[in-house]
């Protein structure tokens, strides 16, 4: 028996570019290190971030890897962009062929699962246990293996970077292109693994929330007087708990057919490939909307609080929410019109598709009438929402076209389709995501982030998405189908190429203008502090407790009647008052979930690489890890009423100041 | 019952909810695996189908086996909130040796297939059958590592409010993977011996 | 009423972007707008159609956010302010039941064009259609006519306003055969076939392609369809037939070798039942075809 499995030194062996971004990972994880050792933080590391059970601490985590993927995923574009420019007639380009089709692979899989959904489980685990009145989350030492678990996809998908390949089969791997017998390397079982640890960690997490906010709300609320973002992260959800087990199941179908030789979507051997691409959507179509809801909850959260007046229309919007949530699960077929499924059946799935359009058009409407009769205050956050109405609006429009499978037949699997799924995806959930982060970066930190680099990068973004999409919208009704990595100097294609890759710059120099306003806002921290809790005159309870947000959240648990309770209670003038208070107990620290993942990582590494001994021992890790966690029957900490006292009386003589 | 309740942990409720969430998740698991088996179950390649491979007498015997094992399980529950101790672990025994029975049945019946040249190389419908009767099993192991661990808790610790917790769990579960296994006997073996 | 703010000048950088757009497209490089055959001509229609539809809705939010954002401005002190005022069962309504209306407009035409462009639907003509049975290889694309009784490698010709019906598979990974200028595409997969009929309605030669990524050549994977006067398709089948080349099952499993940029080739056809068998095979172990799973480690 081979020790390595199928590994070899050849696995370290890449072409230039590839050779650069490895040595270009290489420097910066040996700069992270090095500064560790160099500010003597590993303990702080262990004990403050790596071992936290806080989902407050675990939402900053997910955002800064997400951040870090984010950048990633633009290098990845910048290929593209320059390869598809360059890479016509004589000319082919910058990178192989193989490379190209791993870059825009690679670019399609960061940017959803590592990226989107990064942000997106980091906002929810830093805002919704606020917002609900809540001290944590249902299940804390579930939540960090939920994150590391994200984190061991993270780094297996990196990993691919430097030993080894990507797949080139494109972000969601439709076999038989991704079948042993067309990619037999280890690119493809990369994206498996990667995807199925990640996604693990996502379905717990889907568990995990939905338990929290049916089970531990503040008394008096009721699902009514939720605020619409909780709502839309429950929608969310229950779209992941619904959703997640078909993607788990296709990736494991897969990764059988690649190992033990099976015959689930082979093109021969009496395996169905069609059935794969109608389970990946069956998955991926509800994803779109698990990335989509968060956002619109993130939206209708900063329409109320900017234009200073209660969200209008909630029923309608939360009917909506759900509208969209159920409506998400019969519509995945727009996918593929054209694999020949019949007339009555496409048209079936196109007219849901249109149907679709509806509640969401509700919430456009609610979102204009909420500013109507308001006081609107043009903060950045409000900046991200107004681009995203416009964007959105023209995305939703071409989405709109390619629900008709007639004109789909024209533009599917063009450019056309790229622009528009790029106008969803950046348009409306990246642009959230921005806004939710500027919103309630206060929260997190205490302190603001600064408002005219928030502009300035709002800007760049915005007039970068244009120029670099809608010469992809005209590309695709040029005929320009995706992921080509070379074409004729007579499609006359290539100045908007061109084109598209200046808007990409540009939004390059908004992505630098994010990094300046970081660096800025930490550096001149003391000048925007926010002292009271409240930057932005909020309506939601996490408005009420102070910036940052002590580990316990609330001192005492909120009870409510209203549903903009700290609104209100400012309204009435009882936004704070003076309690007693009592110890609090909240859960130990944890490095059981990095151990794990760990072990879920090296598991992953070693069934790509076939190394069968250390698939064994990293399954018997997680197992005796799982069995050591659940005898420790020490879990928990007190916080004594005295530590809590002291905490919040600091916290008013802040308030105070201000 | 009524102490017992008493005594049991204010985030019982989370748990036990928080369980039947992952439950429906697992549902749709094999739901996935059900539906991929109904497509491909008539893709034998040239092979052989379900009516000249599936034998019924020894699944009806692993039938008998599992649902017995879900009624012992039952009945360390019920002892288990009588709070007495040797009952729960006798029953979580007889429970763990039928469903290691259950376990060894069907491994007989996989390395009998995969013998005879009918692995789940052969065609789409043996990997269909494969993979969907092999995650069951697969599971059935979780639930006896898992009834292995808590039967030491309860030997060793007694039955804590914890103990209990885990002790409905792991019913819960078990029954589950019975329920599961009726429409794997139903949709794979019964309908497939009788097409 | 003067509008400014950030609402305004967002909205002027996507109109002038936009209306940038619309001036490039107006250019005439646009193949799907300015198609050459009759589907790809009601396909046409059709978009423009549902776009119009849909800026019924659009054109009205941009201008509703647009006066909103202005007169609800913070410093506008005089503009009315009612932060309770949170529903109204008309208003709501009323934006429940604009976009039901256009949805149902549009449904109607989903169903209608889903059945009258069908592509399995033989196209209303005068003209007898002619079959032509297309094989996605790698990376290339096989054309057989089998009434013809030749075959030809990346290049496909017949007579122009004679309905094509072309039946599609592949022995290959999936790939996605698209004429843009004479109609929407269908997939190619292996071990099924797919229907598509097309019409061009003048002479001329327009570029097909791939649509669905295959593999590495999948970018050269680009033929010409040439619809040409009757006379000239005739007499591009008898060269066909002249030339010398036969198309068996061994010239065929040679063809079938993962290959980029082939040039134009022609054949004539010797074996009726080539595609069928392709299709087949997937399907049921052939007799002597024992390495069908073992392809394609040539990569």
């Amino acid at each position: 028996m081979n020790l390595a499995g199928r590994l070899t030194v050849s696995a370290f062996m890449h072409d230039p570019i590839t050779m650069g971004g490895v040595l270009m990972m290489i420097v910066l994880g040996l700069g992270v290190v090095g500064a560790l050792f160099y500010f003597k933080r590993w303990r702080w590391l262990w004990r403050e971030w790596l071992t936290a059970l806080d989902p407050k601490k675990i939402g900053v985590m997910y955002l800064g890897l997400a951040s870090f993927m984010l950048l990633r995923g633009v290098a990845d574009v910048m290929m593209i962009r320059v390869q598809q420019a360059t890479s016509v007639g004589a000319s082919h380009g910058i990178v192989s062929t193989d490379t190209f089709q791993q870059v825009f692979s690679a670019h399609g899989t960061i940017m959803i699962f590592f990226v989107a959904m990064g942000f997106m489980f980091g906002l929810i685990n830093l805002i919704v246990p606020l917002q609900i009145g809540a001290r944590d989350v249902a299940f804390p030492f579930l939540n960090s293996v939920s994150f590391w678990l994200y984190a061991s996809g993270l780094a297996l998908i990196n990993l691919s970077l430097v030993i080894g390949s990507f797949s080139p089969a494109g972000w969601l791997a439709y076999p038989p292109l991704s079948e042993l017998a067309y990619s037999p390397g280890v690119g493809v079982d990369y994206w498996i693994w990667s995807l199925q640890i990640a996604g693990l960690g996502s379905l717990l997490s889907g568990i995990n929330f939905t338990v929290t906010i049916l089970r531990m709300r503040a008394v008096g609320m009721s699902l009514m007087k939720m605020p619409i973002f909780v709502w839309s992260v429950l929608c969310a959800m229950a779209l992941v708990i619904f959703a997640f087990p078909i993607l788990t199941a296709t990736l494991a179908m897969l990764a059988l057919d690649r190992t033990l030789g099976m015959h689930f979507f082979t093109a021969t051997g009496g395996g169905n490939p069609m059935m794969y691409v109608n389970l990946i959507w069956s998955w991926g179509h509800p994803e779109v909307y698990i990335l989509m809801l968060p956002a619109f909850g993130i939206y209708s959260e900063i329409v109320a609080t900017f234009a200073r007046k209660r969200l209008f229309g909630y029923k309608s919007m939360v009917f909506a929410l759900g509208a969209i949530t159920v409506l998400s699960f019969i519509v995945w077929l727009h996918h593929f019109f054209t694999m020949g499924a019949g007339a009555d059946v496409n048209a079936f799935f196109g007219i849901m598709t249109g149907v679709i359009a509806i509640p969401t058009g509700v919430k456009v409407f609610n979102w204009l009438f909420t500013m109507y009769r308001g006081r609107i205050k043009f903060a950045t956050p409000m900046y991200w929402f107004l681009g995203f109405v416009f964007t959105f609006t023209i995305g939703g429009m071409t989405g709109v076209l390619m629900s008709v499978p007639a004109i789909d037949f024209q533009v599917h699997n063009t450019l056309f389709l790229v622009a528009h799924f790029h106008n969803m995806i950046i348009g409306g959930v990246l642009f959230g995501y921005f806004a939710g982060f500027s919103y309630w970066f206060p929260k997190m930190f205490g302190f603001k982030l600064n408002e005219r680099l928030g502009r300035y990068a709002f800007w760049c973004w915005f007039v970068g998405f244009l120029v670099a999409f809608m010469p992809l919208y005209i590309l695709g009704l040029m005929g320009a189908t995706r992921r080509l990595d070379h074409y004729d100097a007579s499609m006359g294609w290539q100045w908007l190429f061109i084109v598209a890759g200046v808007g990409v710059a540009i939004i390059c120099a908004g992505i630098g203008f994010q990094l300046l306003q970081l660096a800025v806002s930490i550096w001149k921290r003391k000048a925007n502090q926010d002292l009271t809790g409240d930057p932005w005159n909020g309506r939601t309870l996490e408005w009420s407790v102070a910036s940052p947000a002590p580990v316990y959240n609330f001192a005492v648990l909120p009870v409510v009647s209203e549903r903009d309770p700290f609104w209100e209670a400012k309204e009435a003038n009882q936004a704070y008052g003076l309690a007693k208070y009592s110890d609090i107990v909240m859960p130990k620290n944890s490095g059981m979930g990095l151990i794990i993942a760990g072990f879920a990582f090296i598991f992953g590494f070693a069934v790509v690489w076939h190394i069968w001994w250390l698939v064994a021992l990293a399954l018997l890790g997680v197992i005796v890890s799982i069995v050591v966690r659940a005898s420790d029957d020490d879990t928990e900490a007190i916080i004594p009423a005295a530590e809590v006292q002291r905490l919040e009386a600091a916290a008013r003589a802040r308030r105070q100041t201000a | 019952m009524s102490v017992v309740r008493a005594v049991a942990p204010p985030d019982n409720d989370k748990t036990l909810f928080g369980f039947w969430v992952y439950l429906m998740t697992d549902c749709v698991f094999f739901a996935s695996l059900f539906a991929t088996y109904a497509v491909l179950h008539t893709s034998t390649f040239g092979g052989p189908g379900s009516a000249q491979l599936f034998d019924l007498p020894p699944v009806l015997a692993e039938t008998f086996i599992l649902l017995t094992s879900s009624f012992t399980a039952g009945l360390a529950m019920l002892a288990a909130h009588r709070g007495n101790k040797h009952q729960v672990l006798g029953w979580l025994m007889v429970t763990f040796v039928l469903g290691a029975a259950f376990l060894g049945l069907e491994l007989k019946e996989f390395h009998h297939l995969a013998t005879t040249g009918n692995s789940w190389r052969r065609s789409g419908f043996l990997s269909a059958f494969f993979t969907l009767v092999g995650t069951h099993g697969l599971h059935i192991s979780v639930g006896l590592v898992w009834m292995g661990v808590l039967m030491t808790k309860v030997w060793r610790s007694g039955l804590t409010a914890v103990n209990l917790k885990r002790l409905t769990l792991v019913s819960l579960f078990w029954h589950f993977l019975d329920i599961i296994w009726i429409f794997i006997f139903t949709m794979v073996y019964l309908m497939g011996s009788l097409s | 009423m003067k509008l400014r703010g950030p609402a305004a000048a967002i909205a002027v950088i996507t109109v002038v972007i936009l209306a940038a757009a619309v001036t490039v497209l107006h250019m005439g490089g646009a193949v799907i707008l300015n198609p050459k055959g009759m589907v790809a001509d009601q396909e046409r229609t059709l978009l423009i159609v549902a776009t119009g539809l849909s800026l019924l809705v659009i054109i009205p939010v941009f201008i509703m956010t647009l006066v909103i954002t202005w007169r609800y401005r913070e410093t506008n002190t005089k503009a009315t302010y009612q932060p309770n005022w949170d529903r109204s069962r008309t208003a709501e309504t009323i934006w429940w039941l604009i976009p039901t209306a256009l949805i149902l407009a549009l449904s109607i035409i989903t169903w209608q064009s889903s059945h009258s462009l069908d592509p399995a639907k033989a196209l209303a003509s005068s003209t007898p259609p002619i079959t032509v049975q297309v094989i996605a290889l790698d990376w290339k694309w096989l054309f057989i006519y089998p009434d013809q009784h030749v075959a030809s490698v990346n290049m496909v010709q017949f007579p122009e306003g004679t309905p094509v019906h072309f039946v599609i598979t592949s022995d290959a990974p999936m790939n996605s055969f698209w004429i843009p200028a004479l109609g929407g595409q269908i997939y190619a997969m292996p071990g099924m076939s797919t229907q598509l009929n097309l019409m061009a309605n003048t002479t001329g030669d327009f570029k097909g392609s791939s649509a669905n990524i295959s593999g590495v050549g999948f970018a050269s994977m680009r033929f010409v369809a040439r619809s040409s006067s009757q006379l000239a398709f005739e007499q591009w089948v008898a060269a066909a037939k002249a030339s010398g080349n036969a198309l068996t099952q061994a010239s065929y499993d040679q063809l079938a070798k993962p290959s980029s940029n082939n040039a134009v080739k022609v054949y004539t056809l010797t074996d009726r039942s080539l595609y069928d068998r392709t299709v087949m095979k997937y399907m049921m172990p052939l007799p002597q075809s024992s390495e069908l799973g073992s392809y394609g480690s040539t990569q």
